[in-house]
């Protein structure tokens, strides 16, 4: 790592943040869909239920791509950063799928 | 900061003396810490919703009435959005989702002010850099004293006895548990990202970044601060929205 010392007037630059402002309201916009979507779609019966559970968790992973690749710069970074990132979270989430469909069942014999 | 004007060559990449993935050290071991904080709030996430399954639903328990007509009992666990109905300063009112919905504005705010602080760093733009990672702070204390209104809230109940963790006026005790410790691990989180926010201001403020020639310290706090957001986003569709 380099280290020198900054002594000229640089000019300043013009700040790049309009993709940032997009991606807040992008995450707004997906807040505000899912809380219509929390009063609006009625649990009550089974369908429902799992409707908005599904919407709810595709919308949140929605949002943590948007997060983590535009806010964490993780799109801008090498190949090999973002698999280091990626992989293990992928392995989690097959991890939970895969007990909770196979070993999953016990939870009704808990109580 | 390194230059990326070279390519090395793919056998010479990780022999040493250069940056495999092109970033800083403390950078690539901030991302590998926070993908540890990952484990550690999905197994907090997953035991939640594993017992939270576990229990019978307001519908399990009496077949045949709608949601509509949902009271609190220990048999059954509540319904997030009748036990969350509070605004601070408007008592009463049946606001359910409201006050953790501008939670969770204020936090997906101070993000953007954080990443808008990232950005003026990389222009080496200091009076900018202080401006929004003062904005971003000011939304971490304003986000850690809305979860403290929330907590006492909880816990000094609605007339039923309040909450703790022995005894939930709202249903199972199991309930009032998993809020206090998951909301707890993330409000700690939030107060050691205020911390350190606070810690990095001052030194930008006193110059030392403009001088080291890079802000590449913002980017790294900026990155555990959008972890704690990320966090959040997570804590609030499952223990709130689900």
């Amino acid at each position: 790592m380099t280290e020198h010392i900054e002594h000229i007037e640089v000019e300043r630059q013009k700040p790049q943040v309009k993709h940032l402002w997009k991606v807040f309201w992008i995450l707004l916009l997906i807040t505000a869909v899912e809380f219509a979507i929390a009063f609006l779609i009625s649990a009550d019966n089974d369908f429902g239920k799992w409707l908005k559970i599904s919407i709810f968790i595709i919308l949140t992973f929605v949002k943590s791509f948007y997060i983590v690749g535009t806010f964490m710069h993780l799109k801008e970074e090498v190949k090999g950063l973002i698999w280091t990132v990626v992989l293990p979270v992928i392995f989690v989430i097959w991890f939970v799928a895969a007990l909770v469909y196979f070993e999953g069942s016990y939870i009704g014999s808990v109580r | 900061m390194s230059s990326h004007t070279s390519s090395t060559p793919d056998n010479l990449l990780w022999k040493g003396g250069i940056q495999p993935m092109k970033v800083g050290y403390g950078k690539l071991m901030m991302w590998i810490f926070l993908l540890s904080d990952t484990f550690t709030f999905s197994a907090l996430l997953i035991s939640y919703g594993l017992v939270r399954y576990s229990f019978p639903t307001f519908k399990d328990m009496n077949p045949g009435q709608s949601i509509k007509d949902f009271t609190f009992s220990p048999e059954w666990w509540p319904t997030p959005e009748r036990v969350f109905e509070a605004v601070p300063f408007l008592h009463g009112l049946s606001l359910p989702l409201v006050f953790v919905g501008i939670m969770t504005f204020i936090l997906i705010f101070s993000s953007v002010t954080m990443v808008l602080a990232v950005e003026a760093g990389h222009r080496m733009d200091k009076a900018d850099v202080e401006k929004w990672m003062l904005w971003t702070i000011l939304g971490g204390f304003t986000f850690l004293g809305s979860q403290a209104w929330e907590w006492s809230h909880f816990i000094h109940g609605t007339g039923g006895g309040g909450a703790n963790l022995v005894y939930n006026e709202y249903g199972p005790p199991a309930f009032a548990d998993f809020f206090f410790f998951i909301t707890g691990f993330h409000g700690t989180h939030v107060l050691s990202g205020v911390v350190l926010n606070v810690l990095i201001f001052y030194n930008a403020t006193n110059g030392v970044y403009q001088r080291r020639g890079h802000y590449d310290m913002v980017e790294k706090v900026g990155l555990y601060w959008h972890f704690v957001d990320l966090v959040w986003v997570f804590v609030f569709t499952f223990f709130y929205l689900v």
